[in-house]
């Protein structure tokens, strides 16, 4: 279970993500890393906002690509096909899967551990299937493209993504620091103790997982705005189990051991693509190894090493 | 039609009970969902097929094939699973992932990315019984699933062995007091799995042929049919692969051919929204 972080630590955390978020420009020579590096902010959000599920709820979700998903569809859908502002689709995408999230979540929330973890899989494969299925609709396996939000470009793009990590990260740490964030590491701790002490177990696992959904429709809406294509591999169950490493990667529990995750994870395959056919075996050899010797992730591993270096003089 | 469809759908049934069977044993020894299981079916018959292309006989390709899933699935078991013990379930669960990832890769590389088929065990020509045509190659799915989990019920209630893996997934602290090495039942369970998926792969493979990737669907077919079975049953296992794979023709059959797996897994929502525990799944309490 992960330890409550002071309140002046989550915020020391918050400000240097901020200075990063301000200063890695400097550091961008190029469209092409700018493209990365707003790849890396759209994964963090969504892992922001599922570590919220998994990290401190306790819950598994092995779908969430699908609500990334439907969410970039939507907005495209009704910006697209129906002519709808985009300014206006966003906001309504976001709401239209945090309401799907809440009635679906209702029921299969009752399930836990791996039962939880089949649901929810379930749920993306529906999702992507039906993406895929209904052409006329979503463009099919081929994708659709979708009308820009206002803007283009990599430059206005990159402090659009920065500012709503930020804001989401911000979000994040005060549900977190709030009592909801106590009950929920509560659930994750026990579900049973939780529920016996006067935690309404069902109401907050709901709320954690309508609110992860909406975070990772908001970042799947802006996805499609932004990349300006989307197909149905971004509703993928690979999709959802690349989301889920970045968070346990990152390390559970943590705000910013979720976007430390999702940006080595999203970087790593670049870098790989230098070694070619063995991009494969070195990103699976390099995540079981990161798995088995840091269990409980990298920023808190880290965070270990840091305190007892600190604890021993000179 | 009627005959036909669900004939396929026994056949595909009886891959996922096997790849199922495979889940819940690993599960039962150790806790760990693998899911890395699938490749296990990828090795299978992908290794077969090589074999086969060079060459040899197809009775030794498959044992050699059966042979290397083995050696890897006891290579996962000592190299990954062990070294992690004591980590969180779901940190087990991305270890078994960079596995299927890593597995996956190395196919890729030994191997090649393209499609290969494996000869029939009996050659092609179809039998005809009453209105349905069946491929000799369906018989042998069904026969050797049959032989099999008569092996594994044997196996699990006749020998020591088989009753050390369960002793271990009642209470592995007692079972150890008992002089039982768990480890050795950790091992024993991977190797157990990794033929089970490896068999299922070659049996598969001279019907659907086989790629390197192919272990993803079928590993995550497999889980839905532990899952719906009840996750650690065999019984459940063995009902859980044949009807998902009964779900699958017939809503192919009849409905959709595209949204066949929409079928089969709003089915096993809607069941596991009746039935949490799965088909065969006690309810169990939670020590506080």
């Amino acid at each position: 279970m992960p330890a409550a972080a002071p309140q002046s630590a989550s915020r020391k955390g918050l400000l240097a993500l901020a200075a990063v978020v301000a200063l890695l420009p400097f550091a961008l020579a190029n469209n092409y890393t700018y493209e990365i590096a707003i790849l890396v902010g759209l994964n963090a959000i969504v892992c922001v906002g599922l570590n919220l599920l998994v990290g401190y709820a306790g819950q598994i979700s092995l779908g969430h690509a699908g609500f990334y998903a439907l969410g970039a569809y939507t907005s495209a859908i009704l910006a697209a096909r129906y002519g709808w502002p985009a300014l206006v689709s966003f906001p309504t995408s976001i709401i239209g899967v945090a309401i799907l999230a809440w009635i679906v979540g209702k029921p299969v929330l009752r399930l836990r551990g791996h039962y939880l973890a089949m649901a929810t899989l379930g749920l993306g494969i529906i999702v992507s299937v039906v993406l895929a299925t209904e052409d006329w609709l979503t463009g099919g396996p081929d994708g659709m493209s979708v009308p820009p939000l206002l803007i283009t470009g990599e430059k206005p793009w990159y402090w659009i993504v920065g500012g709503v990590l930020l804001f989401t990260v911000w979000l994040a740490q005060n549900l977190i620091d709030s009592p909801r964030g106590r009950a929920w590491r509560a659930l994750h701790g026990s579900e049973v103790a939780a529920a016996a002490i006067g935690i309404d177990a069902a109401r907050h696992k709901l709320a954690a997982f309508v609110l992860s959904a909406a975070i990772a429709a908001a970042a799947g809406a802006l996805t499609a705005h932004y990349s300006g294509f989307i197909t149905p591999a971004k509703a993928s169950f690979l999709h959802s189990v690349e989301l889920v490493t970045m968070v346990v990667f990152g390390g559970m529990g943590s705000t910013l051991g979720a976007v430390v995750g999702a940006a080595v994870l999203t970087t790593l395959p670049q870098l790989l693509t230098v070694f070619k056919e063995y991009e494969m075996v070195l990103f699976g050899a390099l995540l079981m190894l990161t798995m088995i010797f840091m269990p409980q992730g990298l920023v808190p591993t880290l965070e270990k090493l840091l305190a007892a270096a600190r604890r021993k003089p000179g | 039609m009627i005959a036909q469809t669900l004939l396929s759908g026994l056949t595909t049934g009886a891959i996922y009970a096997l790849v199922a069977l495979g889940f819940a044993i690993i599960y039962n020894a150790s806790h760990v969902i693998n899911f890395a299981q699938g490749e296990f079916v990828m090795i299978g018959g992908m290794a077969a097929a090589v074999f086969v292309e060079t060459g040899l006989p197809l009775p030794l390709s498959i044992v050699l094939a059966i042979g290397i899933a083995v050696l890897v699935g006891f290579l996962l078991e000592k190299l990954a699973i062990e070294p992690a013990r004591g980590a969180s379930v779901v940190t087990l669960i991305i270890i078994t992932i960079g596995a299927s990832i890593l597995l996956r890769g190395l196919a890729a590389l030994v191997w090649d990315k393209k499609i290969h088929p494996l000869p029939a065990f009996s050659g092609e020509a179809p039998i005809a019984i009453g209105g349905a045509t069946l491929l000799p190659q369906t018989l042998w799915v069904l026969g050797v699933t049959v032989v099999t989990v008569a092996a594994l019920w044997w196996f699990f209630n006749r020998t020591l062995a088989g009753k050390a893996i369960l002793a271990v997934s009642h209470n592995r602290l007692a079972a150890q007091l008992m002089g039982i090495s768990v480890r050795r039942v950790l091992l024993v369970s991977f190797g157990l799995s990794a033929a089970l998926g490896a068999l299922a792969g070659v049996l598969i493979a001279p019907i659907s042929f086989t790629s390197w990737d192919v272990g993803v669907m079928l590993g995550l077919k497999g889980f839905a049919a532990a899952i719906l079975g009840g996750l650690g049953s065999g019984p459940g296992a063995i009902a859980g692969g044949l009807a998902l794979g009964l779900i699958e023709a017939l809503g192919a059959g009849y409905l959709s051919s595209a949204y066949k797996d929409v079928f089969a897994f709003v089915l096993l929502l809607a069941a596991l929204v009746l039935l949490p525990n799965g088909l065969a799944g006690r309810r169990t309490a939670e020590r506080v």
